[in-house]
Order: C-alpha cells, then structure tokens, then sequence
C-alpha cells in the first residue's frame, strides 16, 4: 500500500507528501496503521539506514481500522520504539519528547488525518518550523469532525452527514479544515428544514 | 471599574431597537438615503475591489474612518447579549496584545476627532481619559498596561465599536488571523478560523481562488502601509434583521429561511453589506480588518428607484454558485419574482449613488 491519493479540495485542507530521509541529530517519528509502512518505505531510501535508526524514537498507534503493525517497527531496531492503544495516550507522550526536543530535530508524520494533524498540532505549538515535519498519508480516511455548534470532537467519522457524538445533531462534512483544532467543521444539515436528514452515505473509509 | 453602559444621553438620535426576538430594527429616511448599495453597475461577479480609505461624501458612510451611525447604541447592547451567551467570539491569541492596543488608540482617535459631540480622548503620557458619551463611559486608564481596563485592550475598544474585527499578524509573507471580535458575521466561525493564514480562511469562496483573486489580494495586503487605509465591500442576503447569523446558532436562525411569503417578503428580507477596510497598525505591524455590517430591507432599498431596478437585476443574473455560497439559493426565485414590480426597464445611471 502506498500514500493515499486525494482529489482536489479546498485550500485549508492539508496536503500531505511522501517521507524522504533527511539529515538530522534526532529522527521522531509518530505514526498509526499504515503509517508504519510509509517509515520503512523511508528507511529503505536511506543512505545511513543504520545511523539513522540509532537516533530514531518511534511513537505508534494501531489505526482506527484496527491495523496493528507494532511487530514490523519493533522489529527495525530504532533506539526507542513505543506503541500506545491509542492516540489520546500517545499524545501526552509525545509531548513530553517534544519538551526535550532540539532544535534540528526532524519529524516524520504517517498515517491518518487525525493522527498526522493531532501531532502536527502539538509539534507546532512547541515553535518547530513546519520545514522540519513531513507527513504521509495512509491507510482510513475517516475523518476527526469537529461541531460548529457545540464545539464537540467526533472522531473516526466514515459517513456523511453524521451524528455529533456531543449534541446529538446531524451534521454534514465540511472540507473546510483547522489545523488548530486538527480537524474538520461539521454543520448542522437540517437546520433550514428540521427534520428533514438525508440517509448517511460512507464516504470515508 | 467595568464597562457597563449607563445609557440616557442622545436617545433622541440613537434608535432603540432589537436585533432579535421582535425585530424592531429600522432605517430612518435619512439612514435609507445614505445605506451603503453595494452595487455601481447591474451585474455583480468577485474581483479585487479595493480603493484607498479616505473621507468620503459628507453625510455618508465614507465621511469619518469608523462610522457611528443611529444603530449604534443597540448595536452595542446587542453584542453585549451575543458575548453574554457565547464568549468565544471574541478570541485573541496571547501575542496580539499589542495590536489590541494599537486598534485602542486608532478607533479612540478617530472618535473623538470625527465625533467630539459624542467622544473624547484626553492624554497625559500614557495615562488617557476617554469618555463615550452615548455609552455613558468615563475611564482613566494607561495606554499599554492591559491590567488598567476591565478587558483586554481588543476586546474593551470593539464592545464600543460597530462591526467585526479581525487582527492579522503577518508572517512568513502570510496574513495570520489572530485575534477577533465577531458577533456580526455573515456565516463564518472566528472560533474555528483563528489561527489560519489568509488562504486557509478563505478556502471556502468559490470561483474567487480560480480567478487569481485571493492571490492578487494578498500580494496588496502585504504592502499596506501605515496611514494609507483601503477599504472593500462585500454583501449577502439574511431574513430578518438579525446581525448575528453565526454557524454556532444556525440551528436557531436557519428556519426563518424558510418563512419567506410573496406578502412578507419585502419586510422580512434584508440586503446585508459589509464595509470592510483595512489599516496597517504602527507598533505591532498587525493589520486590522473592519467588518461593518449595514441591514437595509427591501421594502427601504426600493423607495430608492435606482435601487430597486438595479437590485432586480444583480439578483436576477447572479452567478448560482456565487448564490449558493451566500445562502440565498433557495429564496433567489421569489425575489427576483418580488424586485421585478420596482424594475420597469429604465437605464441606470453608473455608480452606487441614490440618484446622479
Ligand atoms: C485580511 C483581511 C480579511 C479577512 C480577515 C477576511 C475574512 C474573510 C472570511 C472569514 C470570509 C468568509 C469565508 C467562509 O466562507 O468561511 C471571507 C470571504 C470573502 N473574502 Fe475576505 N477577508 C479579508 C480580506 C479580503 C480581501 C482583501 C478580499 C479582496 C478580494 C477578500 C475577498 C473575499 C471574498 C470575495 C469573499 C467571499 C464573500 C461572499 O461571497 O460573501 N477578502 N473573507
């Protein structure tokens, strides 16, 4: 499998590249799912694999479609490899790394939106360069919905329009997109004629 | 000390009037006959429409840099309510303090130089007094020190401001909207928006990003200079004369939609315009962007001919997509339908004045 290919879309939504090796004192990387197949693919183009991975700290998490590659990066030999259950027990991790972190430090991101945007996020508010963080995107493309109306994070939403985990409202999928809140907006689809909710379609998967 | 409004003075100019609930919301004659019309021509498409800021016709909305017009009083007390009820439209990030300072000092000496009948800004160093007279407000305070105002510097000088405010620091050769009050908007969330560079922001226009406009606006924006203003506008449609059309409240107001008839129409629908202008701010090198929202229902537009003609027209000939964007799709037909009756045909003249 290899990164995800998006159609156009608006400009707030991220974009999002291919992992290339790069010269650096400490190599993070935070992935889920897939994304475990985008750091080897990027460990295979290294010119010092080896060096590389002595200064390499992998932070992994299953992906939200259950895809659990924990084995594969373990099996690597990077200095420090951890794998949390989750992403809400993987960040507070990760931002205590940050907190010891170095300028110089490059950053690789793979995996899926929530994932890629929820450590970008962080990542960001330590003052990092957005130079020095790549991301690749693989694996589900569900997406992290936040509800204009109650400001309640959905996550993991595969359907559109959907039910606010919050509030209860049917809310379309907007592509519109913050990078502060690491997610999408969500809006009431029956507001102009209550009541009147179009079935869920899965379009994200 | 607090900012709240101790009213009395001046309410036989300032109109006491809703934004909700009952809607008393009004223009006098002579607020018709100075409502910004947006439109100099009989088609209307997005383009780069900026013009230099500077005094306009006596009497009209481009007089004075900050217009203070008969809604002021309730407009005010209407923001109170939307602060009230949701705090979060008013945002600053924490390194936009100076900026907010820099907004302070600009609206308070406009004021109280284009309306000294009503405001008035004395200086001892940085120990100012300001009194807003319709607000019924007399603080003393130092300019910079944020700990002598009961807000933040931002927030203190837009609750006694008509219109929106937005902050945007410039970095990396981007605009970052930082900060703003936002209680006015035409279906846009400051809360989700905070923070995003000036394409992020407007990601969701049609059409405009295709054009090259946003690019060719940005480009400007970055060479804004201190003192040299620039102002736009842009407009939409709302039902009713409801100032704060919020995605958080869409639920509430989105119905009304829906209650338009061929009999209320004319009462019920409101062109809303936006003057919008621009200042380069001196210390912080932040540019404020004003939003000033202007209702004018349909019923008050036409009692100007040319208004009514042309009105028909940019309605009728608008761009789908451009009418889907502001909202407006669903009741396009039945307006146009209702407009007609005050188009017979005549030549308009050029430009948005009443008559030339
Ligand atoms: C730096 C100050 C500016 C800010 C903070 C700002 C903010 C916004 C926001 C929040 C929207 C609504 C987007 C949405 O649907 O979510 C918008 C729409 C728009 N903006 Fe700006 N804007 C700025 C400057 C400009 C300039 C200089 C232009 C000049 C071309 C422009 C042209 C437009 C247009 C054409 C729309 C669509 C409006 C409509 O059809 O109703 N903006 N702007």
């Amino acid at each position: 499998m290899s990164k995800t290919a998006f159609p156009p879309a608006i400009k707030s939504r991220p974009v999002y590249g291919v992992l290339e090796p790069r010269p650096g004192a400490v190599h993070l990387v935070v992935a889920d799912g897939e994304g475990a197949g985008a750091v080897t693919d990027m460990l295979a183009k290294a010119a010092d694999r080896a060096g590389m991975l002595a200064a390499m700290h992998i932070i992994y998490t299953p992906g939200p479609n259950g895809t659990d590659q924990t084995a594969m990066l373990a099996a690597l030999g990077a200095k420090q490899c951890y794998r949390a259950p989750t992403i809400p027990t993987l960040l507070p991790r990760l931002t205590r790394v940050l907190s010891d972190a170095h300028m110089g430090t490059q950053f690789y991101l793979a995996g899926t939106e929530g994932l890629i945007g929820q450590a970008e996020r962080d990542i960001m508010a330590t003052g990092f360069p957005h130079h020095d963080i790549q991301k690749e995107h693989r694996g589900s493309t569900v997406r992290r919905v936040q509800c204009v109306h109650c400001k309640g994070i959905t996550e993991n939403v595969a359907t559109d329009p959907f039910v606010c985990s919050h509030c209860g409202l049917s809310l379309f999928v907007r592509d519109h997109y913050s990078r502060r809140i690491a997610a999408f907006q969500g809006v009431n689809i029956d507001a102009e004629d209550p009541g009147q909710v179009p079935p869920p379609v899965v379009r994200f998967t | 000390m607090s900012l709240d409004f101790n009213l009395g003075a001046f309410n036989d100019y300032f109109r006491n009037e809703t934004f909700r609930d009952d809607f008393t919301y009004a223009n006098s004659p002579a607020g018709i006959r100075r409502f910004p019309f947006p439109f100099d021509r009989d088609d209307y498409m997005y383009s780069v429409n900026m013009e230099p800021h500077v005094p306009g016709r006596k009497g009209s909305v481009f007089e004075h840099a900050f217009d203070v017009d008969e809604h002021y009083v309730s407009e005010m007390i209407d923001r109170a309510k939307v602060l009230a009820s949701d705090p979060l439209r008013c945002q600053s990030l924490p390194h936009m303090t100076l900026a907010g300072w820099d907004l302070l000092e600009l609206i308070m000496e406009a004021k109280a130089r284009d309306y000294p009948q009503w405001f008035t800004l004395t200086k001892d160093g940085n120990r100012w007094h300001w009194i807003n007279r319709p607000l019924g407000i007399d603080h003393h305070f130092t300019f910079l020190d944020d700990s002598t105002l009961p807000y933040g510097p931002f927030e203190y000088i837009t609750r006694q401001t008509q219109g929106d405010f937005t902050l945007q620091d410039e970095r990396d050769n981007d605009l970052w909207m930082d900060a703003g009050m936002v209680t006015s908007q035409a279906d846009w969330s400051l809360d989700f928006d905070i923070g995003m560079s000036f394409m992020e922001w407007h990601a969701p226009v049609p059409l405009a990003h295709e054009k090259g406009i946003f690019d060719r606006a940005l480009k400007f924006l970055l060479k804004l200079q201190h003192g040299a203003p620039v102002r736009r506008f842009n407009w939409t449609m709302t039902v009713n004369p409801l100032l704060d059309t919020a995605p958080e409240t869409y639920p509430v107001w989105g119905p009304t939609k829906t209650s338009l008839t061929p009999e209320n129409l004319g009462q019920k629908q409101h062109l809303r315009v936006e003057l919008q202008a621009l200042f380069r701010l001196p210390r912080s090198n932040a540019i404020a962007f004003s939003i000033r929202c202007y209702l004018g229902r349909f019923e008050e537009l036409v009692t100007i001919p040319k208004w009514g003609r042309r009105l028909h027209r940019v309605i009728r000939d608008i761009n789908p997509d451009v009418a889907a964007y502001k909202g407006f799709l669903r009741n396009r037909d039945a307006m146009v339908a209702w407009l007609a009756g005050y188009d017979d045909g005549a030549p308009t003249s050029p430009g948005f004045w009443p008559e030339d």
